[in-house]
């Protein structure tokens, strides 16, 4: 609802108070570069014109394409997943004794052993690539969920009983509500994290990719390339960020005060 | 058919005894209120009735088929559902002209699409009220939930519960600790002796309808009831000595 109130010019000095910050930090690196003069700290232009030119030629797009694909099927597995499981570990005592060590097992195992692993066991596949992420990031979510689902109000679960609901409603518009905070910050936290796993999948084992690229910009010294890269990808993380998920949050979080 | 219930021991996992041999009967459309001090077990035994706690021992005897309603002590609407997504959830023919009718009935007409939070408390509860009629139950259970209302908010749900009680005519059991409130509204009174429970008094009450709380009826039966039970209310009938 405090959407549909916001004046235009109030939603314009949002924008603005998000953008100016970014500005800020973009001309304080161009004053640091020009003084520095080094090839290890190249200029945002630089940097921005390099990026122009493997839009252009098609590069950039192709493997930010690879990537991004790779990041959606490993989030979405592991949502789907890691849900899953911390539901079923915060309602039942007896999987949660269970699993609990598994938990910590795979939250504390470096990414990095995870993966190198999965691509020994498996292969310099596709599949291994995104096994190793799923692993990595699915404890991450069950965790938080687990949370979530200790934290049900039983007192609205007894209305859904008594009214005798089926159970997808049950499910889908008395319990699943509850939980939604939880999944947003799961969301959030898993995006960023996967990101970073799948680039590092990306420069151990795969020949396409922005961990690919990065790693063979980091062999011939190339900084503009890798910062290029970089922004591109931040960028695209703040559209995701502007046109999905904060839209998504404000919708299901209408109910609020 | 008529609602019986026959429980003969009801235990928590403490091991205490909740509810001993309590058992009564009540015909179709009969409002029956439920009088008992705290702790009694009053709330236990709309569980135990509605099927929310199955572990007791005794016989239930439900009328046949239909769904039951359930008012409890505070209104449990889902809060992230509007007015009228809250009364779909449990009827899915509450829409349009069908939902618009009901909630004028309960004086919401124009709150359809506000969220629970945006109503207040009073609101709340008659949207809990109409959900609990909605579903058109044989069975209507209802735990204090007028409690916690200041009483003009709370005369006028009352007025709406026994509207919408004599158009669809179904049994209610009304647990309440206000022995004014129980003789205003019911046809019959059973009072609880404290905990393990048992029926202490089962009071018929005859005067005519409409009787409002503070009508003098009421009040007059009240004092004479207290008068020869001064404990009735902490579950005991000794007469006054």
């Amino acid at each position: 609802m405090s959407e549909e109130l916001k004046s235009p010019r109030e939603a314009q000095s949002g924008l603005w108070s998000r953008v100016w910050p970014l500005l800020a930090l973009t001309l304080l690196w161009q004053v640091v570069a020009m003084q520095a003069h080094s090839r290890v700290l190249p200029t945002p232009l630089a940097v921005f014109e390099v990026l122009l030119r493997e839009i252009s030629s098609g590069d950039l797009l192709f493997h930010l394409g690879q990537t991004v694909t790779r990041v959606a099927i490993s989030f979405c597995l592991a949502m789907v997943l890691g849900v899953g499981l911390g539901i079923l570990m915060g309602r039942s005592r007896r999987a949660d004794s269970v699993l609990d060590s598994f938990l910590i097992l795979g939250l504390n195992v470096p990414a990095l052993v995870t993966t190198i692993l999965c691509y020994i066991w498996f292969g310099l596949s596709e599949t291994a690539a995104i096994l190793a992420v799923v692993v990595n990031k699915i404890p991450m979510v069950a965790i938080n969920l687990r949370e979530g689902a200790r934290a049900i109000d039983a007192q609205l679960m007894e209305v859904a009983q008594v009214y005798r609901l089926p159970r997808s409603e049950r499910f889908f518009k008395v319990y699943l509500p509850q939980l939604y905070p939880y999944l947003f910050s799961s969301a959030r936290n898993g995006l960023a994290l996967i990101w970073k796993i799948v680039l590092v999948v990306e420069l151990l084992g795969r020949s396409d990719g922005v961990g690919f690229q990065i790693g063979s910009f980091f062999h011939f010294f190339d900084i503009t390339s890798i910062l290029a890269y970089t922004l591109a990808f931040s960028a695209l993380i703040f559209l995701l960020e502007a046109l999905l998920l904060r839209p998504l949050e404000n919708r299901l979080n209408r109910w609020r005060p | 058919m008529t609602l019986s219930v026959s429980i003969q021991s009801k235990q928590f996992a403490n091991g205490s005894c909740a509810i001993r041999d309590l058992s009564f009967t009540a015909r179709p459309g009969e409002f029956v209120a439920i009088v008992g001090p705290s702790g009694a077990g009053k709330t236990t035994l709309l569980k135990i009735i509605s099927g929310l706690d199955t572990a007791f021992e005794g016989q239930l005897q439900l009328p046949a088929a239909g769904k039951i309603g359930f008012m409890f002590q505070e209104p449990r609407l889902m809060p992230w559902l509007t007015v009228a997504q809250n009364l779909s959830l449990v009827d899915k023919t509450a829409s349009g002209a069908r939902l618009t009718q009901c909630l004028a009935q309960v004086g919401l007409k124009d709150c359809a699409d506000l969220f629970p939070n945006q109503l207040s408390g009073g609101m709340q509860r008659r949207v809990a009220l109409l959900r609990a009629f909605l579903v058109a139950p044989q069975l209507l259970l209802m735990d204090a939930p007028f409690q916690s209302l200041d009483a003009p908010t709370a005369d006028q749900l009352r007025a709406h519960l026994l509207e919408l009680w004599q158009g669809s005519q179904p049994t209610v059991l009304f647990v309440t600790h206000n022995l004014q409130e129980a003789l205003a509204l019911a046809d019959r009174v059973l009072f609880l002796s404290p905990g393990p429970s048992r029926i202490a008094l089962d009071l018929p009450l005859d005067l005519p309808r409409p009787r409002g709380v503070d009508s003098p009826a009421v009040q007059a039966l009240a004092q004479q009831l207290l008068q020869r039970y001064p404990d009735l209310l902490k579950g005991s009938v000794q007469p006054a000595a």
